[in-house]
């Protein structure tokens, strides 16, 4: 068992050192940036003269559709650094970006439908370009964990899983365009308002809340790289005594499985 | 590169020749959904929005089912293994495969269109025959791109055509947008030049990018 514990640790040293580095105080500034965005939404920021306390919604919507979306493109630069590099870690950091910007865009659907309800009086409203170009972003991503999984072989899926980041990274900025350039043929920008003329405390508190968003999406990205990195080391070291003990052999020996290519990719 | 690309091409148009499971599949289920619009909106004759709608509609559905089968030759049979071996440019696969969709799907609007305008629509195609080749062609250039890459996406996968019919659907979203917007105006007698030019370099921009894309990335996918 001593010779377990000796080669499992320079894996898990390299666990923390890299994917849970920095983990507990990045949570608490984020927690800090989440109460201090959430303070001033309620307390600090006026009420809009259009739309009231409804337009509040925008310190959550849009924060959460731009870190969504550059999680996107994020993710298509890291599935591109894994294809050049061949490093499987790229390919873990791009599938757990993809992961939580899928979660953020549900969260971005949902709070877009309030928000139309709320100020148009309907929960879809095909006019607002944007959230229709979020449903197709959100169509696209959704078949991501489908194609990722229904490969077996670990290399080809993570090779796959990052052409299909890169593709879909690419394609995110144009879908934005066409839907955007279909909209306007037919119909006046309707949404100007958000943009523009805005006050300097809807801004800061726009701004406030960006910072926490991001914040958020990196604490979480990070704690997700570590429990699926943990996870994977654990199913190796299982899978090694679970070997150690059909043949009956000491664990230690040099066991080059396909299980552990993170170990053996950063190595 | 040239080479193989013509060899691979000219191997998958002789196995359609010979098969002739694709395109008569791809144009026999356009005309179908034809039908099935004919009931579904209970009109016989449709001009507009709503006629470019279901052409382009009926399109991208046959052509899911192209694509679904592009690599099936390669995977049942093994041949995949067999082009990982040859000493070739992985992109001339990507090339050879972009290209013979393309010519299916050229194969199929050529059965398609004359359908639809027989059975469905309500203005004469004649004069809008011009532009809609024109708007066609192009657009099937990047459905042919898009196509390839996702079937190549999905062949390693165990729901196969599932996958790349998924895959594929919300990627053309813009042909869609671009191609119907630019059809509109040739089935409801007002031709709109400007908005047709417009539309048709939106989509020589999107086939630039599905054509860049897989150059870059193609490579890697099959790798080993």
């Amino acid at each position: 068992m001593t010779s377990l514990a000796s080669t499992s640790d320079p894996s898990a040293a390299k666990v923390r050192r890299g994917f849970g580095r920095g983990l507990v105080p990045l949570s608490a500034v984020t927690l800090v940036a989440m109460a201090a965005a959430l303070g001033m939404v309620f307390f600090y920021a006026p009420l809009d003269a259009d739309q009231g306390f409804v337009q509040k919604i925008f310190y959550l919507h849009v924060p959460m559709a731009l870190v969504a979306l550059v999680g996107f493109i994020a993710a298509g630069v890291m599935g591109f650094a894994h294809l050049r590099s061949g490093d499987r870690r790229w390919d873990l950091r791009s599938y757990v970006a993809i992961h939580i910007s899928t979660i953020l865009a549900v969260g971005v659907l949902a709070t877009g439908s309030i928000w139309a309800r709320a100020s148009w009086g309907h929960w879809w409203v095909w006019s607002e370009p944007m959230l229709v170009a979020f449903l197709i972003v959100f169509l696209l991503y959704a078949v991501y964990p489908m194609l990722r999984f229904s490969i077996e072989d670990p290399g080809r899926q993570a090779r796959s899983a990052s052409v299909f980041a890169v593709a879909a990274g690419a394609f995110v900025p144009l879908n934005f365009a066409a839907v955007r350039s279909a909209q306007s043929l037919t119909h006046p920008q309707v949404f100007s308002t958000t943009g523009g003329g805005m006050p300097g405390e809807m801004f800061a508190t726009f701004l406030v809340g960006l910072v926490a968003m991001a914040l958020l999406f990196v604490t979480l990205w990070k704690l997700e790289l570590t429990a699926k990195h943990a996870a994977e080391q654990l199913r190796a070291v299982r899978r090694r005594i679970e070997a150690a003990a059909d043949d009956g052999d000491p664990v230690g020996g040099p066991v080059a499985e396909p299980g552990r290519p993170l170990a053996g990719a950063a190595s | 590169m040239t080479r193989a690309v013509a060899t691979l091409l000219a191997k998958d148009l002789r196995v359609e020749l010979r098969t002739r499971e694709s395109v008569p599949a791809m144009a026999l289920f356009a005309v179908c959904v034809f039908v099935l619009f004919h009931f579904g909106l209970d009109q016989d004759a449709i001009d507009g929005a709503l006629a470019a709608g279901v052409l382009w509609v009926t399109l991208l559905l046959a052509a899911v089912l192209g694509v679904g089968r592009l690599f099936v030759a390669e995977r049942e049979q093994g041949g995949l293994e067999g082009l990982l071996l040859a000493p070739i440019d992985r992109t001339a696969v990507w090339v050879a495969k972009a290209a013979a969709l393309f010519i299916f799907l050229v194969a199929l609007e050529l059965v398609t269109v004359p359908a639809f305008a027989l059975l469905l629509l309500g203005p004469g195609l004649l004069e809008a025959l011009g532009p809609l080749t024109a708007i066609l062609l192009l657009a099937d250039v990047g459905l042919a791109a898009v196509g390839a890459l996702v079937a190549a996406l999905a062949v390693e996968s165990r729901a196969r055509e599932l996958i790349a019919a998924l895959l594929f659907l919300p990627l053309v979203v813009p042909v869609v947008v671009a191609g119907a917007a630019a059809t509109e105006p040739l089935f409801s007698g007002s031709q709109a030049p400007q908005e047709l030019g417009r539309w048709l370099v939106f989509l020589a921009i999107y086939n630039a990018l599905f054509v860049v894309l897989p150059v870059a990335v193609f490579d890697y996918l099959l790798e080993d």
